[in-house]
């Protein structure tokens, strides 16, 4: 080992309740009494009921759901073929432009994109007339192409671990190009394309610079209405909510941890 | 049993359907290229090349809120340029706009400096684990980053407030409150807090790919772990770190909800500054400027990160 | 009863000037970058043959073979299979079939379905498949395991699985990349002798990748030795063993004692040979295409030598040395003798006496004799 033998797992526990130290603090005092939620007078689901009721929040929470899956599917099947253009075609004109462009999103600042997407279609639509006016749209159009990039990134790195001669395989018997890509490469990238959609779902759900810059009237996303709420100060329902959110999401992982170590070793 | 029928032939139709499209020259190929670089053509580069251009007007009151670049009248055809925003970025009198990125960089530095000193223990110590336990411990970590950024945010500002968890704690030995919200200590601890992960996770992929055998070799040559460490994983583990790093750095100079929740009113952010021209002073050209600075600012740290790839790809360290 | 169908092995048609070739290689470079990995090479392969490309690492086999399979595009020249030019035919429309190394099994779908593959492709009636299926389990013998997924197989398995798979499509001509490479020595063994076996029932065409020359010699009814991107020789197995064409294929091929010597006798019938190196004369009973004078090389295998105590008769194809080791392989003992010239040669013998209380011992002295026609003279 590197060091004394109490020092990593010290740091290490250190660190972890740092990580989760406010989460949990989030999660108990959703079910405070006290409505100034930092003091402890006593359980109550009171937030809970109030969440339930807010005019905004859970409708909000519905558009985001239904914005992230489409944005999802949509970044799936663009980073997708970019991720088979990199790693499987060996040189073609513009490659390391597509590169460059496709990690860009990546590092570059949310305010940058959101602005530029927006700037975009305030011209497209005074030029061409579509698209009319910022919403639903817009913010899917933005969405799905900000995830391009990670999706791409995920399945690129899953294609150029993939072991070609599979593929060889599949055209030695008869499988055009087209054939090979559905009937072997997909099937075996498959978890890695459910990764990806994940990871452009979650990102999606929870963006809000770039959705302030383009949604418009009636189109808050789950973001802008939790932001417009605790920019003020504490807020109980968004508690309960992140409550719900955190519960969810742990319920996930966990899933998908213990189905991973259960799986045999048989990889391509 | 002999050599059997004539090879089979491939289905006709895809054929003319192939065939047509290779007439203009688009091959199956071509299309798996085009669509995606179609899609960020259109919805990524072009929005650069519109933020650089709008950059070059002037805010005038209207819809849109800037002035037009070409403007025709009577014939001619006029081009105007406005380089008042950059000018007014470069040389304020108040030099808000240097300062913020000056204050940016500092703040995006400090911040990833202590997520590589609180990082590096962890993602190590994940490595080294046992292999049952990485997995555990990995999720472990993802977890908070599966969770909504902006209520992470949210949950530390509950942990820093004037009655929030952390004075209501050190108020039991009779100790005053701190003001930790809305400073730059809280932003620190925000932007460290938010992106902790996003550095354990490649330093990790890097740390897990470490041969055992070379801290062995090296006890073996007489070297005690410390020294191993210092001279033989910290060097190889070199590339995770500038990897990590830099996932934290560049996307922390741009940050905007971190500033604004936990940030006070000195704390002047890059981000910040331009969202506030963008939606309270509504001077688009402004925020464009901002934008375009802002991204050659981001450019150097990117290109060295993309140097250091490639010099692991290569092989080198 | 049936009569066994004629084998190349038994009709020998490269012996025969007029026999058309299955595949002909004819000039074909491949480039990568500025190195060649294939080098304007030209081969013809006929009907039925089991042919083994040999060679070392870098000598351009695989890639030789990954063009016939159509994975590489050769920079120049042609490949024609059965007469038909394979220059704009991709892989899968070649009537080719390929047994990868690493086997290539798809992960994810179970044997049956693995074999079933190519036959899907052709767009065969489910019954047929099903039968073709069927028929090569049986093959290969691994009718229970039809239902088991690569994973759960062992190297041998898979080994047969990627061999049914290969000929699921009755191929006119199927590649071997280094087929008993993963296998353990025993399991070679027999897997050689079944993969012969079915070669010759079949009367496919097989073209096998190998660095492992005992493979290639049991296996082959003729070998290419190749080196650096071209062919040193192509012969059948006897040709390449006893009369190989160069140092290169001399020494490549077991094991080989090479002196050096001028010719100061030549012939029609004969040549002689002065050897520093035998310290004496090397008489080769047959004619040989060189110069007086001239610097060339013979080449004795070890079995070819005998080891006697007393002085052989003759002044030619002796030498005299000590014996410095011996290695006891069972059937055979392999002395390495140090020749009073200083050069260290190897003989073999075989223990036809058991346990001979009379063998040569560590440290004699003995006499090296050989025949006037058992080694090779080699110009280049």
């Amino acid at each position: 080992m590197g060091k004394n033998r109490w020092f990593l797992p010290l740091t290490s526990f250190l660190g972890f309740a740092f990580l989760y130290a406010p989460i949990l603090s989030l999660v108990i005092f959703s079910f405070n009494a006290n409505r100034l939620v930092t003091v402890w007078s006593g359980f109550s689901t009171q937030s809970y009921v109030d969440l339930w009721n807010d005019p905004q929040l859970l409708p909000s929470a519905l558009l985001s759901l239904q914005i992230g899956a489409i944005a999802a599917s949509i970044a799936l099947v663009l980073g997708t073929l970019c991720a088979v253009a990199l790693v499987r075609f060996r040189r073609f004109r513009g490659k390391t432009v597509l590169q460059a462009t496709v990690s860009a999103p990546l590092v570059m600042p949310d305010v940058i994109t959101g602005l530029a997407l927006l700037l975009l279609f305030v011209a497209m639509e005074s030029i061409i007339g579509w698209p009319q006016g910022r919403g639903i749209l817009t913010i899917i159009i933005a969405h799905a192409t900000f995830c391009t990039a990670y999706v791409t990134v995920v399945v690129q790195s899953r294609l150029s671990d993939f072991d070609y001669s599979l593929e060889e395989a599949a055209m030695d018997l008869g499988a055009s190009p087209v054939r090979v890509f559905f009937d072997i490469t997909l099937p075996i990238i498959a978890p890695a394309l459910v990764s990806g959609w994940l990871l452009a779902f979650t990102l999606s759900l929870d963006d809000l610079v770039i959705a302030s810059f383009v949604s418009g009237p009636g189109s808050s996303t789950l973001p802008m209405i939790i932001f417009s709420k605790v920019r003020l100060g504490v807020s109980p329902e968004v508690n309960a909510l992140a409550t719900i959110i955190i519960g969810a999401v742990a319920l996930g992982v966990i899933v998908f941890t213990i189905t991973q170590m259960r799986r045999p070793r048989a990889k391509a | 049993m002999t050599t059997g029928p004539a090879y089979a032939r491939p289905a006709a139709r895809w054929d003319v359907v192939r065939r047509v499209l290779a007439r203009f020259g688009i091959s199956g190929r071509a299309l798996v290229i085009a669509a995606p670089a179609a899609w960020l053509g259109v919805f990524f580069l072009l929005p650069l090349a519109v933020v650089f251009g709008i950059s070059l007007a002037e805010k005038q009151f209207g819809r849109p809120p800037y002035s037009d670049l070409l403007t025709t009248e009577e014939g001619t055809v006029q081009l105007t340029l406005h380089l008042s925003n950059y000018i007014r970025v470069l040389s304020d009198p108040a030099n808000i706009y240097i300062n913020a990125f000056l204050s940016s960089i500092r703040i995006a530095a400090v911040s990833t400096v202590f997520a590589i000193l609180i990082g590096y223990p962890m993602a190590y110590a994940i490595a080294r684990a046992p292999e049952k336990w990485r997995n555990i411990l990995l999720m472990l970590v993802i977890l908070p980053f599966w969770t909504s950024f902006l209520l992470r945010v949210y949950a530390l500002s509950g942990f820093l407030r004037g009655e929030g968890v952390i004075n209501n704690f050190i108020g039991l030995f009779g100790i005053p409150p701190l003001t930790m919200m809305q400073t730059d200590f809280a932003v620190y601890v925000g932007i460290i807090y938010s992106y902790l992960p996003f550095f354990i996770l490649p330093l990790y992929t890097n740390l897990v790919k470490l041969d055992p055998a070379l801290l062995e070799a090296s006890a073996d040559l007489g070297a005690r772990p410390v020294t191993t460490f210092f001279s033989v994983t910290l060097p190889l583990s070199m590339p995770g770190v500038v990897a990590g790093a830099m996932l934290v750095f560049i996307p922390a100079i741009g940050e905007f909800v971190i500033p604004s929740l936990l940030g006070g009113p000195g704390t002047q952010m890059i981000g910040r500054i331009l969202w506030d021209e963008f939606f309270s002073k509504t001077n688009w050209p402004r925020a464009a400027a901002l934008a375009i600075t802002m991204l050659i600012v981001v450019v150097i740290p990117i290109m060295l990160m993309q140097r250091a790839q490639n010099a692991v790809v290569e092989g080198r360290r | 009863m049936a009569k066994k169908p004629q084998t190349a092995a038994d009709t020998r048609p490269w012996r025969d000037p007029a026999a058309k070739p299955f595949v002909r290689i004819r000039n074909v470079t491949k480039k990568f970058g500025d190195i060649a990995a294939v080098d304007n090479l030209s081969l013809d392969i006929f009907k039925g043959e089991l042919f083994c490309l040999l060679g070392g690492s870098g000598s351009g086999k695989s890639t030789l073979l990954r063009m016939l399979a159509g994975f590489e595009v050769p920079t120049s020249g042609t490949i024609e299979i059965d007469g038909q030019d394979m220059s704009a035919v991709p892989p899968y429309h070649r009537p080719v079939n390929m047994m990868f190394q690493s086997y290539a099994l798809f992960p994810h779908m179970n044997v049956w379905n693995n074999i079933a593959y190519g036959l899907k492709r052709e767009g065969l009636p489910k019954p047929e498949i099903a039968a073709r299926v069927d028929e090569l389990l049986k093959l290969v013998k691994l009718e229970p395991y039809a239902l088991r997924k690569p994973h759960q197989l062992s190297g041998g398995q898979r080994q047969r699985v990627a061999l049914a798979r290969a000929l699921a499509k009755r191929p006119k001509l199927l590649l071997l990349d280094e087929p008993l490479g993963a296998l353990d020595k025993k399991l070679r063994e027999e897997t050689q002798f079944e993969l012969v076996k079915i070669q010759e029932t079949l009367g496919v065409t097989f073209i096998v990748v190998t660095h492992d020359q005992e493979e290639a010699m049991s296996l082959a009814t003729r070998i290419g030795v190749m080196n650096q991107g071209e062919i040193a020789m192509i012969g059948e197995p006897t040709d390449i063993y006893e009369f190989p064409n160069s140092r290169f294929v001399a020494g490549f091929i077991g094991s080989v004692n090479m002196f050096e010597g001028v010719v100061t006798e030549d012939e029609p019938d004969h040549v002689r040979i002065r050897s520093t190196e035998v310290g004496g004369d090397i008489y080769v009973g047959h004619g040989v295409d060189c110069a007086p004078d001239q610097v060339l090389w013979f080449a004795i295998r070890p079995e070819k030598i005998q080891l006697s105590r007393e002085k052989p008769e003759g002044t030619a194809n002796i030498a005299h040395g000590m014996v410095e080791d011996i290695g006891y392989l069972g059937d055979m003992s392999v002395y390495q003798v140090i020749l009073d010239s200083g050069k260290r040669i190897r003989v073999t013998q075989t223990n036809i006496v058991r346990g001979n209380p009379d063998a040569i011992k560590w440290d004699e002295p003995v006499w090296c004799q050989w025949g006037d026609t058992s080694g090779s003279v080699l110009t280049n």
